[in-house]
């Protein structure tokens, strides 16, 4: 019959149109803003940079290697060394960036800085709001807003925080244990020689030790969920 | 489905099956395994048609073409030559010295075909036949024949070959730009290209 | 009909009289042609006598920002060739740096390999097909119904690699990284699902008769000219070629599935539109299948440097089967760290070298319906 074709396709627009008041499956649109998606745990957007304890700049896991300013696709990272040393979360004495910033309005959001950092110094935020009134300023991300502390973190991406504290707290207890190791090696080789007092090597201090859960940089909005 | 023959193999069936064809075996170093075929520019279209219709080949798809760029390079040698020299006591005699000689090997672009066969459909591993063409210099003897009229498929790709590499493909029925605009003068993918100053950026910044 | 030939001499003499040869410029704003796509298109009367496509809009000479990237950066920037299927652009081009360099691959992640690229192939189809209905006055509702269902399966790939779209998952030697069991169960449930919205979707508008008016005997692609000119993929089958680059070089493990290559019999747009609907099925055969059979394992070559790959000097060309035909990566390594010459064999761009073959002597109408079945994306015609 002439015209079959098109009573079947209304039949099927028919189904769908009814079908979406009971089925989840055939309506799965999200009032945005004022419903919102929970973020997969995956999800990424641009990169940050982690630091540890309270204090975003002795804290600051990035050593200012610069492996991710080389290996960037659109190089967006810009990082300046710094020309003095801070200890790291081991208790070794390490460069810092100076300055350390990322041109958002390139980047594009690819993970390869996060992939080649060997410090677990940057990852990749979820936080997808960012427009701004600025085009130039306003898209190029400084050291101190990059920083977010580890407990932001943990809080967007468990698992993957999970099992980077766990290595972490590891190297920092094996560090621990070598230092002491010399330090004893150390005072028995200066008790041997006189009776002097042997000056323990300063113990590491990382976030394995459970650092005071710190404030979030004002100027940031919470991260949406 | 059967195997392709191997590098040998197709040349001595091409200088076989085209009279006066000059083949040259291109080796790969990869683990690909993908030797080429080196043609000369008259025989290549010749070439193209017998190892299109042969029988057993039917190379009937050209999948993929290409300009390559390989820049003027400087070959540097040692080599030892025979000298008067004046030895210790004063006398001149004959030594060997060693002398850095320096060669220019003029560079040269190159058109790159991928053939595969979609009625014998040759393999697993199905490897492609590539030929090569290559021009005299990288200035102004740069033309290599068009196989267009072999392989529909390569009008596009060697559009593109001329654009971006500025290889002259001679017989193509259409060589225009195909990405950049007409009226762009340099060839952007050659390796010494140099790209403009971005100075609407840069005026744009505040 | 008067030649084109003939014509063109007359339009060039400037003879006048000819006022029935109109030239217009379709695009490249022109909803119907898929992103920044241009037509010079002559018309006598409605009649199309001759096209000419032109693009390039949206060149970044991809090509040479790989050459002066690592390996590793270059496969972000694949991302964004066919923006539509990140996916298989990434595994063309792992592919072909694993040839290059002689990389082996684990089980598992050849198993995840297939299951993304199929689900790729499937999001891309059921977009297409929308797409290609929206072309033709179906506005909206079918496309609709492919967007719901490509949805899914991008919320599928945001929670395994982070992002949509911009996947940048696969790597030489495997996948950045595992999936989850959870997510394998996200997979299963979804592809036991998609049958029925197949079924649903090709009912809407199989027996339609404005749609089989429309698409019938328009824009035959003869099989001869189909292979000479290069043409792959759905297209290609379409006209009749059983050319299936997962049947003939069965990379990956895809020799381990069984599922059929559907071949056309007429070569119009009507057998490539069913040619999706009916690739969509295989897609989920292969589907059920990879999930059945998905082994445990390494995701990733344990000896495989991904920064500082450095291949030893030479070439080689990788290919696979991507929804819009044959990607293929060639690479030509000379031994330092980044590519000495990359070079991207775009299905879409070959497959309009012949558009104007297919549109000669048809209505501008149909032009639009035509290049819809061609199913191309500029950000890989462009590069």
């Amino acid at each position: 019959m002439f015209g079959e074709g098109i009573l079947q396709g209304l039949y099927e627009t028919a189904r769908n149109f009814f079908g979406s008041y009971v089925d989840k499956d055939r309506l799965v649109t999200v009032q945005y803003p004022e419903e919102r998606h929970q973020l997969p745990e995956a999800t990424r957007e641009f990169p940050f940079l982690l630091y540890d304890g309270p204090d975003p700049e002795a804290g600051l896991r990035c050593v200012a290697c610069q492996i991710c300013e080389k290996e960037c696709p659109p190089r967006c990272i810009h990082i300046e060394k710094s020309k003095d040393k801070k200890p790291d979360f081991v208790g070794k004495q390490q460069f810092y960036p100076a300055v350390f910033d990322i041109d958002v309005s390139v980047c594009m959001s690819c993970q390869i800085c996060v992939e080649v950092c060997p410090f677990d110094a940057i990852r990749m935020d979820n936080e997808y709001e960012l427009s701004t009134s600025n085009r130039f300023g306003g898209l190029l991300y400084t050291k101190r807003e990059l920083a977010k502390p580890n407990e932001y973190y943990r809080k967007i991406h468990p698992t993957e925080a999970a099992e980077t504290d766990d290595r972490r707290a590891k190297e920092a207890e094996e560090a621990k244990a070598k230092a002491a190791a010399a330090a004893a090696a150390a005072a028995a080789k200066a008790a041997q020689v006189a009776a002097i007092p042997a000056v323990a090597a300063n113990g590491a201090t990382g976030n394995g030790a459970a650092p005071k859960p710190a404030e979030q940089p004002a100027d940031k909005k919470p991260v949406n969920q | 489905m059967t195997a392709l023959p191997t590098a040998e193999d197709l040349k001595a069936q091409i200088e076989a099956g085209v009279p006066g064809a000059m083949v040259t075996i291109v080796p790969n170093g990869s683990p690909s395994a993908q030797d080429s075929l080196l043609l000369d520019h008259e025989h290549a279209r010749a070439v193209a048609l017998f190892l299109r219709d042969h029988p057993d080949l039917r190379l009937d798809f050209c999948s993929l073409v290409t300009g390559v760029d390989w820049l003027d390079t400087e070959l540097t040698e040692k080599v030892k030559v025979k000298k008067l020299a004046a030895g210790p006591d004063g006398v001149e005699t004959e030594q060997e010295v060693e002398e850095t000689r320096k060669t220019k090997v003029p560079g040269y672009l190159e058109a790159v075909y991928h053939l595969f066969s979609m009625e014998k459909k040759h393999g697993p591993p199905s490897l492609p036949v590539v030929l090569r063409l290559r021009t005299a210099n990288r200035s102004d003897r740069n033309h290599v024949p068009s196989l267009t009229s072999v392989w529909r498929s390569c009008e596009f790709q060697e559009r593109e070959a001329f654009d971006l590499y500025g290889i002259v493909f001679d017989g193509h029925p259409d060589l225009r730009r195909i990405l950049m605009w007409e009226g762009f003068e340099d060839h952007p993918m050659r390796k010494d290209y140099v790209p403009p100053a971005d100075d609407i950026l840069l005026e744009a910044r505040p | 009909m008067t030649t084109v030939a003939e014509l063109e001499r007359r339009v060039e003499a400037g003879e006048d009289g000819l006022g029935d040869i109109l030239e217009v410029s379709m695009g490249p704003h022109h909803p119907s042609t898929h992103g920044v796509f241009r037509m010079d298109v002559r018309l006598e009367g409605e009649k199309v006598v001759r096209l000419k496509p032109v693009f390039g809009y949206l060149h970044r000479n991809h090509e040479k920002i790989a050459e002066h990237g690592a390996y590793l950066s270059a496969i972000p920037y694949t991302d964004r060739l066919d923006y539509l299927c990140s996916m298989t652009n990434n595994w063309g081009y792992v592919l072909a740096v694993e040839k290059l360099a002689g990389i082996p691959v684990p089980e598992r992640a050849e198993y995840i390999r297939v299951i993304v690229a199929e689900l790729t192939r499937f999001q891309n189809h059921a977009g297409l097909v929308g797409f290609l209905l929206q072309d033709m006055g179906a506005s909206g509702t079918p496309l609709m119904y492919a967007f719901r269902e490509r949805e899914k399966i991008l919320d599928l790939f945001e929670s395994l690699s982070g992002a949509r779209m911009m996947c940048n998952y696969l790597r030489f030697g495997g996948l950045r990284v595992d999936c989850t069991a959870a997510w394998l169960e996200e997979v299963r449930r979804l592809v036991a699902g998609l049958p029925k919205f197949v079924d649903e979707f090709e009912a809407l508008l199989r027996t339609n008769e404005i749609l089989m008016a429309r698409t019938q005997g328009t824009g035959i692609l003869p099989r001869e000219l189909a292979i000479n000119a290069g043409v792959t993929g759905p297209m290609l089958r379409a006209s009749g070629v059983n050319y299936d680059i997962r049947k003939v070089d069965r990379y990956g493990v895809y020799d381990r599935f069984e599922f059929r290559v559907p071949l056309g019999d007429h070569g119009d747009v009507y057998d490539r539109y069913m040619m999706r609907i009916l690739e969509m099925r295989e897609s989920l055969k292969i589907l059920e299948q990879a999930l059945r059979g998905i082994p445990e394992g390494p995701i990733m070559d344990p000896k495989t440097r991904l920064r500082g790959l450095r291949p030893k000097a030479g070439e080689a060309y990788g290919r696979i089967e991507a929804p819009k035909g044959e990607l293929g990566f060639f690479l030509i390594s000379d031994g330092t760290g980044n590519p000495y010459r990359y070079r991207v064999r775009p299905p879409s761009m070959i497959n309009l070298t012949i558009l104007e073959d297919m549109c000669l002597g048809h209505n501008i109408a149909d032009v639009v319906v035509i290049l819809g079945s061609v199913d191309i994306v500029l950000g890989e015609v462009d590069r």
